[in-house]
């Protein structure tokens, strides 16, 4: 049952991945298209603007998302490539453990650093 | 010289191997007459009646049916029997057991693993009414649309060529592997069948379709035609959808009672008695 829930989740993290990295690339990208993103004019990554933007909830929350998603897609995809050597049961489940905690550990870091982020450019 | 491409003469590279004696497998050389027609197979036939009777394969129908004679064939899984000498276009033929399988002797691969792996995905019709089964009373209803769901995963011979090819099977042992999740799927998608739930004890966890990559050479190298890959991918589609409880739950194909009251027209025979049960 494991594999065939965490395979759905894979998949799932992917199209996140897929449609968030899309956003990513139309605010960075096409500004000069779609200039909502970019309310201080200018470059996408100019203080202002990524102020502007670190000041909104929404925002916060796709960068949370995002961490997320590609942690689990990412840190998922390395233990599938990771057991194809076929590492013994004991090393497995080491490997799995390692491998949540080292996801978990930078899930927290990211999403802290996104909040505090939030909170500063609310500030300013 | 029948073709004017091949010489009169081909050399086998045979891969020999017979454990007790051998510390490791060996190759040898033997030359064979050409003759126009003659597939691999009749060149070990030729080998073992003329020059080395010691050399050993497996094979039986001589014709793409039963599946014995998978051997690895100028490096790709073929059937000895269905590969012509001459569709090769080579004059060396190497021949070397089915990887992926320890070696009984020679070109004979143990299957055993594979044989597991298939029954353990229970590959036969599920069905609460086992009593209906054991002792039918009529036959399941199917249209020629719903059989065409699975007829091709049907054609499947446990050759092992699919096995031997699979670059997953190569290095995972846990991994069932395109012939067994092939057949898992045909019946699967049997409307006969109710057996998903029993099936998906062994195909959710790591035996299941999780690390197969998609390289297609299962499809390739088939010589039925069965084309796993395209299996495996529907398989995955069918239990991400379940895990999402998106599956579709189709009716069970309705058991069809044999018809009363019909009187049968002069001159035509009975049906014969069944052979079975």
């Amino acid at each position: 049952m494991r594999d065939q829930k965490l395979w759905t989740w894979h998949l799932a993290a992917g199209a996140i991945i897929l449609v968030l990295l899309g956003l990513h690339m139309v605010i960075m990208h096409l500004d000069a298209l779609v200039g909502i993103f970019n309310p201080a004019g200018g470059h996408p990554i100019d203080w202002a603007n990524v102020v502007a933007r670190g000041q909104s909830l929404a925002f916060t929350a796709t960068y949370i998302l995002l961490l997320g998603a590609g942690l689990f897609h990412g840190l998922y995809g390395l233990r599938n490539i990771l057991f194809e050597l076929d590492p013994a049961p004991p090393l497995k489940r080491a490997l799995s453990w390692v491998l949540l905690l080292v996801g978990v550990g930078l899930f927290i870091l990211g999403t802290w650093a996104a909040w505090v982020g939030h909170q500063v450019a609310s500030m300013t | 010289m029948s073709n004017g491409n091949l010489p009169e003469q081909i050399v086998f590279r045979i891969r020999r191997f017979s454990p007790g004696r051998d510390k490791e497998p060996v190759w040898k050389e033997y030359r064979v007459a050409y003759e126009a027609g003659m597939t691999v197979l009749d060149g070990l036939w030729r080998i073992k009646e003329s020059i080395d009777p010691t050399l050993a394969w497996r094979a039986s129908c001589r014709m793409g049916v039963c599946g014995s004679c998978g051997m690895l064939i100028n490096g790709s899984a073929m059937l000895g029997c269905n590969t012509q000498i001459s569709e090769l276009a080579s004059s060396v033929v190497s021949v070397a057991p089915l990887p992926n399988f320890p070696i009984v002797r020679d070109l004979v691969p143990d299957l055993q693993l594979l044989f597991d792996d298939h029954a353990a995905l229970s590959p036969y019709i599920i069905r609460a009414d086992s009593a209906e089964q054991e002792n039918p009373t009529g036959e399941y209803y199917q249209t020629s649309k719903e059989m065409e769901t699975y007829l091709q995963f049907t054609y499947c011979i446990k050759c092992a060529c699919c096995m031997a090819a699979c670059p997953t099977c190569a290095t995972d042992a846990l991994y069932s592997g395109p012939m067994a999740l092939t057949q898992a799927h045909r019946y699967n998608t049997d409307t006969r069948d109710d057996g998903f739930e029993v099936r998906k004890q062994v195909l959710a966890g790591e035996a299941g379709p999780w690390r197969c990559h998609f390289a297609g050479e299962c499809s390739r190298v088939c010589p039925k035609g069965v084309d796993p890959a395209k299996a495996i991918q529907f398989m995955k589609r069918q239990l991400v959808a379940d895990a999402l409880g998106l599956r579709k739950k189709r009716p069970l194909a309705p058991l069809l009672k044999k018809p009363e009251g019909i009187q049968r027209r002069p001159g035509i025979a009975e049906a014969p008695e069944p052979t079975v049960g």
